[in-house]
């Protein structure tokens, strides 16, 4: 069925970005709001508001039945779920759809699949993607953990198989090591998640974080070529590019491929990003996991192959057959995102909400501002302090690096503190230049280069 | 005998335990130095310990866990 009405379940840049995608399908837009967003940009944009309670997350954007209550009342057809609060839910995903609804997305079963670690892997395995070697599933049996750590070789990972994020990983790097921590670590993944399985694999030191765009209709999946998100800080990415033109050719087209491959063994509805680690020394690239919603970072992709991937993906929630054979797709030109987040990068990235006492947006060409601030906003302190994020597109890498500096320069945000020193200083810098960076690179850079990181 | 207010240093939610299955940091009642943890503040997903700056016995908090706080506003009442 075409959408016609669609409820944003989020805040902050991603609701007003899934507003402006909305509004050229001609899509009645029904945003609903805590009581610390109620002067949002999202909130103004949207052809009508609610509100649905306070302004803890738990309270409000993470209130499913809450969330499905105003979607029904206000006669939404469709929910958006943005990324983070209940985007990544399968419970929620299914609830949509039993109260008649579409979700914006992958259906139940993805989400639960993709969101298990072990299946997930499982599943990239069976699909042909290179996965990192280690425990096909869970553990219980310390004795077969130590064999298989062995096997595969020190330095290894462990985690709690019944964990999320980066909750309760510990890397160990001997026999003797693994016997002190592995129990530990399991007792304690008993105590926080009910449940002492662990899961181990190789922990690959150095490696590059590079993901693959796709979109699916439930029948066919396409790629829409991959990203480069190595900048990363507290496992956190900050700056984002694409393609991965610092890596060969040759293994990109692969890693679209492997993408590929799994997205079209689930049937893949909606977009989603298949996630790699990169080993620059040996090529060899490994799965890490499959993100079942739009991510923070698409816009670089956009900006590359020229399709609005939020229109694309409301579309095909709408039941629409992908609209691009892979062969359609092209890429051209590079594109940067950076991360415009309210915390002082001098206080080391202590948060700074506040109020916006004024704002010059850069412009120009190839330059796109995703955000969610205006002069005279007070930033709410109880979400991630993700404000916007700036893009460039250029010709080729070094241009665009340039351009990026330049747009910074322009970007002017009064009244409070932003990272925008840190990205200033990160085109400046010879390793961001030449491209010799990988996940572990920015945290110890920053420790030694705070004095660049004031806002003059 | 007189009574002051610790303050909330930042704006966003108050928690009185480091995490739901913790203990409280301090219950009212408790003796309180200069320097002791009465709680967190998250704020923009980091997490904050609030100190106080008085010494004395915590004689209330004046804000719920979980609440909502603004920069500045009391948290709770010490007896000095």
């Amino acid at each position: 069925m075409t959408i016609q009405s669609l409820l944003i379940a989020n805040r902050g840049e991603i609701a007003v970005r899934v507003i402006r995608a909305a509004r050229e399908l001609g899509i009645r837009t029904i945003q609903v709001h805590s009581d610390a967003d109620a002067g949002s940009l999202a909130v103004q944009l949207a052809d009508e508001a609610y509100n649905i309670g306070p302004p803890q997350a738990a309270k409000s954007y993470l209130n499913a039945e809450k969330i499905l209550e105003v979607a029904l009342q206000s006669g939404a057809d469709a929910i958006h779920p943005g990324y983070g609060f209940l985007s990544e839910n399968a419970d929620f995903t299914d609830a949509v759809e039993n109260a008649g609804m579409v979700y914006v997305g992958p259906s139940g079963n993805t989400i639960r699949m993709m969101g298990d670690k072990v299946v997930a892997r499982q599943a990239a395995a069976a699909a042909g993607v290179p996965v990192i070697p280690g425990s096909d599933g869970r553990i219980d049996d310390m004795n077969a953990a130590r064999k298989l750590a062995q096997e595969v070789g020190f330095p290894v990972m462990i985690k709690a198989a019944a964990g999320g994020g980066g909750r309760g990983i510990r890397v160990i790097s001997s026999v003797e090591e693994f016997d002190r921590e592995a129990p530990k670590a399991s007792a304690e993944a008993k105590s926080a998640f009910g449940d002492g399985g662990l899961y181990l694999e190789k922990f690959i030191e150095k490696g590059r974080h590079i993901e693959v765009q796709v979109l699916g209709d439930g029948r066919d999946v396409v790629h829409m070529f991959e990203r480069e998100c190595s900048l990363q800080r507290r496992r956190q990415k900050v700056w984002e590019e694409a393609p991965a033109s610092l890596i060969p050719q040759q293994v990109r087209d692969k890693l679209c491929q492997a993408a590929i491959l799994l997205a079209k063994s689930v049937h893949y509805r909606g977009a989603g990003t298949v996630e790699f680690l990169y080993d620059d020394e040996t090529h060899a690239f490994y799965f890490i996991e499959m993100n079942t919603r739009i991510q923070v970072e698409h816009p670089v992709t956009e900006m590359i192959t020229g399709i609005d991937l939020m229109r694309e993906m409301i579309k095909v929630a709408g039941g629409e057959p992908l609209r691009f054979k892979q062969q359609d797709i092209t890429a051209n030109g590079h594109a940067i995102e950076v991360r415009i987040n309210a915390e002082d990068p001098a206080q080391n990235f202590m948060p700074f909400p506040g109020v916006v006492s004024s704002l010059q947006v850069p412009g120009g060409p190839g330059v796109r501002f995703d955000a969610m601030i205006y002069p005279g906003y007070a930033i709410p302190p109880f979400y991630d302090s993700l404000l916007g994020k700036l893009i460039v597109w250029d010709e080729n890498r070094s241009s665009a690096i340039v351009r990026m500096q330049r747009t910074l320069d322009e970007l002017q945000i009064g009244g409070i503190k932003t990272t925008r020193p840190l990205f200033r200083a990160l085109c400046a810098e010879k390793n961001v230049i030449d491209g010799q960076f990988d996940t572990l690179w920015l945290e110890p850079w920053l420790e030694n280069n705070t004095s660049r990181l004031t806002d003059e | 005998m007189a009574n002051q207010q610790i303050q909330a240093p930042l704006p966003g939610v108050f928690y009185r335990s480091a995490s739901p299955a913790d203990a409280d940091y301090k219950s009212e009642g408790d003796p309180i130095a200069v320097g002791d943890v009465i709680g967190l503040i998250e704020v923009m997903k980091s997490y904050h310990e609030v100190k106080s700056d008085i010494a004395g016995t915590l004689k209330s908090f004046l804000v719920e866990n979980e609440a909502a706080i603004m920069a500045g506003q009391p948290l709770a009442e010490v007896e000095t």
